[in-house]
């Protein structure tokens, strides 16, 4: 049974990722890419924790929190760049 | 028994997470603006990825027999670092539009007989 719920939500987040992209090539403005960016980003979070479950193994949770790090950290900068025109003053 | 009802919750988990990954997905492509836009990943995303995570948590304490504190940070950060990024990303984008400021509407209630400024933080 977790085998076809695995099947279904793998599907799901794949059809989310290639929305993502859609709306990061397409996005009207640039903070529109920065946010398709980060939800990329959480995605793959998702999809890396679910590849675990599916291999019974927990080796991959270091990298979804290095992921989830480095996402946060790199949004905060784009932000601080298109609002201060420099990330560290 | 008991194994089967877990199994069923996980089941459940994994399901509903990736449903909601893929609302929150939705919502970034359907919707109008990027005010709007930012309600989806910042909340049905991380939802979803409250559930995978969840889910996860379950199926390794069943697995293994003891609970891992892993996926619990991972949780703890996402929850705590989604709305301080869409809060920046609103500002930012309040930034480079300015209008925005003008064309929203007054908020109606008052502070201490003083009506609230158009936008409090300048």
């Amino acid at each position: 049974m977790i085998d076809y719920a695995l099947l279904f939500s793998f599907a799901a987040v794949a059809i989310a990722l290639v929305i993502n992209l859609w709306r990061l090539a397409t996005g009207p403005t640039v903070m529109d890419r920065v946010l398709a960016g980060d939800t990329m980003v959480v995605n793959t979070i998702a999809i890396i924790i679910l590849y675990g479950i599916q291999n019974n193994t927990t080796l991959y949770f270091e990298s979804a929190l290095l992921l989830a790090m480095f996402s946060f950290i790199s949004t905060v900068a784009y932000c601080r760049f298109v609002l201060r025109g420099d990330v560290i003053e | 028994m008991m194994s089967f009802v877990v199994e069923i919750f996980i089941a459940l988990a994994i399901v509903i997470g990736g449903t909601f990954v893929l609302v929150g997905s939705l919502g970034l492509l359907k919707l109008p603006d990027l005010m709007s836009r930012l309600h989806g990943p910042s909340k049905a995303t991380t939802l979803g990825v409250g559930g995978c995570l969840l889910a996860s948590m379950l199926h390794f304490s069943k697995f293994n027999g003891d609970l891992s504190m892993h996926e619990l940070l991972v949780t703890l950060f996402l929850f705590i670092t989604a709305p301080v990024t869409a809060h920046f990303i609103a500002l930012a984008h309040l930034h480079t539009h300015p209008h925005i400021k003008t064309e929203c509407p007054l908020p109606k209630a008052t502070v201490d007989g003083q009506p609230t400024k158009p936008f409090p933080r300048e």
